[in-house]
């Protein structure tokens, strides 16, 4: 049986200056509430890795308009002018990723791998200081794994082994993320006390430290 | 010719419609590539690939409650076509990196006679980021540029791309409501013709070189 914690209990356990994967694509398979307790506690200095910075009123946008984040590993940030802004003004560390590769990145680390070859980004500026390598004469950029000390995870529903099913499009990030931090914090929609089904179980609950309710 | 921005969208987005054959497997970018999902001719079916992880996108669900669970690239809300599919971004990459998209469809800032694309960033004054643009490009089979022919009067189709590219030598196909032209090992060569346009208003507002040929088909919408 996994841990069942309050969101404030959550919260702690993501620190100051501390690297935090947040699962979701803008909003689609966001968690959301231990999000706003670290925008309560000013939750500071955090490197946020995420798909997008979101908008600046909902999830991981906040993190962004309340200055908590040091730097953003991301994809995308055209949702949020927030980011943007800090990004010119030079406030804000902002690392552009294409996704392909950020969530290759992710699994990598995840997966136990020293990171993937990819040929996304060759003759580009994502090229820039990295190794290219040869394989059967095509040119590939060789991206290192990317892991974080949290992980925050959206589920539509958990049971109490952290076996979590994820509906419709909210699987994106979620699923490489809850294996590639040291913690690894569960939001689910709703909370089962028969345990799911195996065969529609999106993460495995192994890789889930904390449900945070 | 002047026409409305909405005019130049539908041209546009009807043309690169019929691109597409049966069981094709599309990923459209965001904004006007997004359009030519209502184009596609009625008897040939379509897949489109959403890189927020779906297969089988179909139109927008305006029933759909705030923060839906089943949402495009874009975050709207869309319905699902029979067959659709649910997966995450690693999925959704190993499609679109891994050569199973046969075509995508996307915007462009510059784009040039090298083939190369240009699309996700001005430095200094706009940058969005990649979001999944720089794999589409390298991974689809065929990469399709809808775009208007200028920017507030500006060239797009350029020599050389003068902005930071999303890839290098990648785009088979430039379609703008002005004309469609190709790109080839020799450079880019003027396929149709919109007949509202003269050749000499296409020439003027391209900075590539083009290569025409004798008969110049008129464009097909």
């Amino acid at each position: 049986m996994k841990k069942i914690i309050s969101i404030a209990e959550a919260a702690q356990l993501i620190k100051e200056n501390s690297s935090l994967m947040v699962g979701g694509f803008l909003r689609c398979g966001t968690p959301v509430k231990v999000i706003d307790e670290l925008v309560k506690n000013k939750t500071g200095g955090l490197t946020l890795i995420a798909n997008d910075t979101s908008y600046p009123e909902y999830d991981r946008g906040k993190l962004v308009v309340n200055r908590l984040v040091k730097k953003a590993i991301v994809t995308h940030i055209g949702t949020n002018p927030e980011t943007g802004r800090q990004m010119n003004a030079g406030e804000m560390d902002i690392e552009l990723v294409p996704m392909g590769t950020l969530v290759e990145r992710i699994r990598s680390a995840g997966a136990g791998l020293g990171g993937v070859l990819t040929p996304t980004g060759i003759g580009t500026v994502v090229a820039e200081g990295k190794q290219t390598v040869e394989i059967d004469g095509k040119p590939y950029l060789l991206e290192k794994p990317l892991r974080a000390d949290c992980a925050l995870i959206y589920a539509s529903k958990a049971d109490k082994f952290g076996n979590a099913f994820l509906d419709g499009t909210t699987r994106n990030f979620n699923t490489v993320m809850a294996t590639a931090a040291q913690t690894v914090i569960l939001e689910a929609d709703e909370i089962t006390d028969e345990p799911l089904d195996p065969a529609e179980i999106t993460i495995p609950g192994i890789f889930i430290d904390y449900i945070a309710v | 010719m002047t026409l409305s921005k909405e005019q130049c969208r539908e041209i546009i987005a009807r043309r690169v419609a019929r691109e597409f054959k049966e069981n094709d497997v599309i990923t459209l970018g965001i904004g006007l590539p997004t359009e030519v999902a209502n184009y596609i001719p009625h008897n040939i079916q379509v897949i489109f690939q959403s890189e927020n992880g779906m297969l089988g996108v179909g139109r927008r669900d305006l029933s759909a409650t705030d923060n839906p669970k089943i949402t495009n690239a874009g975050g709207l809300a869309v319905t699902t076509k029979p067959g659709a599919v649910f997966f995450d971004s690693a999925m959704s990459f190993a499609i679109i990196r891994g050569g199973h998209v046969d075509a995508t469809v996307l915007g462009a800032l510059q784009v040039d006679s090298h083939g190369n694309l240009a699309n996700w960033m001005i430095p200094g004054a706009f940058v969005p980021g990649m979001g999944g643009a720089m794999d589409l490009v390298v991974g689809a089979k065929k990469v399709i540029i809808a775009m208007e022919h200028t920017s507030k009067g500006k060239p797009r189709i350029v020599k050389d791309c003068t902005i930071p590219l999303t890839a290098k030598g990648e785009v088979d196909l430039i379609v703008t409501e002005r004309c469609v032209l190709e790109v080839t090992p020799a450079g880019l060569v003027l396929k149709e013709i919109n007949p509202l346009f003269s050749l000499d208003d296409i020439i003027r507002d391209t900075e590539a070189e083009l290569i025409i040929p004798e008969h110049l088909q008129q464009i097909a919408v």
